[in-house]
């Protein structure tokens, strides 16, 4: 499935898309892929799938530590196309979000290459603009995956129409200023973005940043296509008392989630 | 601040802040904003007569500029083959190093955008040194992110800082040195950007900082490029700068860079020892790639993550490097090479002990660097070092390194 049926499915439905992200390698490449998996079954609509990297400038101290974790059990961008083709075997598309050096290392064909047959749907790439470099769009068109860029608060009308021209399958609306990590408040300036955002595209627009309740996945839902969730997963994870205690706490987040994004 | 237009040679047209393929901008799009309000209101102010004059007035009145050049005699007799070593006094600086010209100018800049809060990251401290004192002459909220290694190593900086009514937050992520204190700053920015400026210390970074930095930086060559020529009648046959991130280098480097016959040379942190891998040599031993925001050499692995650098100096201990100089390597115009932890300090005893300067670990790299050239190039050469900071605050680290006082701090009898 690609995203847009993915978010196509979710609209038919009258409802947002449910998005979750988890880095590949935490707690171990094969405990990533169950988490993933569990993601999935319990009403995740796509997955992100997280390739680690040395300095996450966007990253708030959850998912620092876990992606430290992975690095330091070693855990490869091979392993990341692993982990990509498991999950994208259920059916339910898989995006890589990636920072731009360790895909600018691997090359930027080379990985569009790989990921797509790995059956990936797209690249997040939240330090990487469309106007950064020349390298990554061609070659994700060549290979038919989705580019997926972030607009911010702080980013002018200009801008949005720049990055949206240049999004596949869906746009990423940053709700707040500042990284990752849980919040109270997921800002008023989501829902503004969102209505920018439309005026300039067709595509989906799913919004992230902080989300980590059903009752924040509904108020997102109520004016976005996609609600995407990353540090509280990660933050199940962590807390868990070992691996098959994090996959199951996963998935009831997820249900939980799933919930919410029903509830419009 | 020196407003002669850009001599061009190094920028490309195509794309602002991009020297060759290196530089360019590689941030989150919630960054975009700061950065191009940063950009335009350097544009603005280095046209502003208002504004050059009071950064020139703090220069002199408040940092001392002209820093004066040295002669290094009994150095270059005893120490570098006999050639004519001069110096030029960064150390001088009030603060002790370079860093404070960059900071007058970029604090002005922030005061001039209207923010009232400034962040900086800091290696050995001297540039948070320097952003906590412009803090303060101008009334700025000030948070310095320090790597948790760093903090113990240039203890009497974070004190320094405190004194001057900074908030030094120690970092405790990755390798807890300069790379990390980069990042928490950039997540400290894009948290706060609405009321914050970043006042970015050297010449790497997302544009414009490698350009705004070099720009502030320049004085430094543009003065002792006259004053050597006053002093010997010609420009000196080599230039040797410490290369951390890289705004000393470059900010001697620049007025000379169109003067084909004066060789520069970078000196980077051989640390342990190349071979070891234990060291910060990113032009050396690196290969190009993206790190903090510009395409420039790093120390990466295969698979593009970045590898801990290790030097003795806090301030050169870094992975990645400034775009410019990236482009110097690659035409060819400027060398880089390593200098090792040992070779740096004995370069640190013995212009102590033959010129009554104690200078900074960072600058000893370039002194090391300078005895090398003289070997090489021999009596009749005149060699201009940038002394880019003075060594009070290194010198708990040289004590010990000397035996003169114990891991505990014991002073030996
Ligand atoms: C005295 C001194 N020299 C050099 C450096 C290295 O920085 P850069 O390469 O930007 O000049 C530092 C950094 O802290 C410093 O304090």
């Amino acid at each position: 499935m690609t995203t847009s049926v993915a978010f196509e499915k979710a609209r038919a439905e009258g409802r947002a898309a449910l998005v979750g992200y988890l880095p590949a390698g935490y707690p171990s490449v094969d405990g990533s892929i169950a988490a993933l998996r569990a993601m999935i079954d319990a009403g995740v609509d796509i997955v992100e799938v997280g390739l680690p990297y040395s300095d996450p400038l966007i990253d708030g101290p959850v998912i620092q530590t876990a992606v430290d974790a992975a690095l330091r059990a070693g855990t490869t961008t091979t392993d990341v196309l692993r982990v990509v083709e498991a999950v994208a075997a259920t059916g339910a598309p898989a995006v890589v979000m990636s920072y731009w050096n360790p895909l600018d290392r691997y090359g930027a064909q080379a990985f569009a290459r790989d990921l797509a047959a790995a059956g990936g749907s797209g690249v997040i790439t939240p330090d990487l603009t469309p106007d950064a470099d020349d390298s990554w769009i061609p070659a994700a068109r060549e290979h038919g995956l989705d580019t997926v860029f972030l607009v911010a608060p702080s980013s002018t009308d200009e801008r949005i129409a720049m990055t949206t021209a240049a999004c596949r399958g869906f746009v990423y609306a940053t709700s707040v200023m500042g990284v990752t990590g849980t919040r109270e408040q997921v800002g008023d300036a989501a829902a503004g973005l969102v209505g920018r955002t439309r005026a300039t595209t067709d595509l989906p627009v799913a919004v992230g940043l902080g989300v980590s309740n059903a009752t924040q996945a509904a108020e997102i839902a109520a004016f976005a296509d996609g609600v995407v969730v990353g540090s509280a997963f990660v933050r199940r994870l962590l807390d868990a008392a070992d691996p098959a205690a994090g996959v199951a706490s996963v998935a009831e987040l997820a249900a939980d989630l799933a919930g919410g994004v029903r509830k419009r | 601040m020196d407003t002669r237009p850009d001599s061009g040679h190094v920028l490309s047209a195509d794309r602002p802040g991009r020297f060759g393929p290196y530089g360019g901008r590689y941030v989150p799009e919630a960054l975009i904003a700061a950065l191009d309000e940063l950009d335009r209101e350097y544009t603005a102010a280095r046209q502003d007569p208002a504004f050059t004059a009071e950064l020139d007035h703090l220069l002199t009145t408040y940092t001392g500029r002209p820093t004066p050049v040295t002669e290094a005699a009994r150095f270059g007799a005893e120490a570098a083959g006999g050639a004519r070593v001069l110096l030029k006094r960064e150390d001088l600086n009030h603060t002790g190093s370079h860093k404070i010209n960059n900071v007058l100018g970029q604090a002005l800049l922030t005061k001039r955008i209207g923010k009232p809060r400034v962040i900086a990251e800091t290696g050995a401290g001297q540039h948070g040194v320097a952003t906590a004192t412009a803090a303060a002459l101008m009334g700025l909220e000030c948070v310095i992110y320090m790597g948790e290694e760093d903090t113990r190593r240039q203890a009497l900086n974070v004190a320094r800082m405190r004194l001057l009514g900074a908030t030094v937050v120690p970092v405790t992520t990755g390798s807890r040195t300069l790379k990390d204190a980069i990042n928490e700053a950039l997540r400290d920015w894009v948290t706060n950007v609405e009321t914050t400026n970043y006042v970015f210390g050297t010449v790497a970074g997302p544009h414009p900082f490698p350009t705004l930095v070099r720009d502030l930086q320049r004085v430094i060559g543009v003065e002792a490029r006259q004053q050597v020529l006053d002093l010997t009648g010609r420009l000196p046959d080599a230039v040797a700068a410490c290369v951390g991130g890289g705004s000393n280098a470059i900010g001697i480097f620049h007025a000379f860079v169109d003067d084909a016959d004066v060789a520069l040379y970078g000196f980077e942190a051989g640390g342990d020892g190349v071979a070891t891998g234990r060291h910060a040599a990113t032009i050396t031993a690196g290969s190009p790639g993206v790190l903090h925001g510009a395409r420039s050499y790093l120390l990466q692995d295969e698979m593009g993550q970045t590898i801990e650098s290790h030097s003795i100096s806090a301030g050169l201990d870094y992975p990645g490097v400034g775009p410019e100089h990236a482009w110097l390597k690659d035409t060819g115009r400027a060398t880089y090479e390593p200098v090792d932890d040992a070779d740096a300090m004995e370069a640190f005893r013995l212009l102590c002990r033959t010129e009554g300067i104690i200078p900074a670990i960072e600058s000893s790299h370039a002194l090391a660097g300078a005895r090398r050239l003289g070997e090489r190039l021999g009596p009749d050469a005149t060699i201009l070092v940038n002394l880019s900071g003075r060594g009070d605050k290194d010198v708990d680290t040289a004590a010990k390194w000397f035996g003169l006082m114990s891991e505990s701090g014991e002073v030996q009898a």
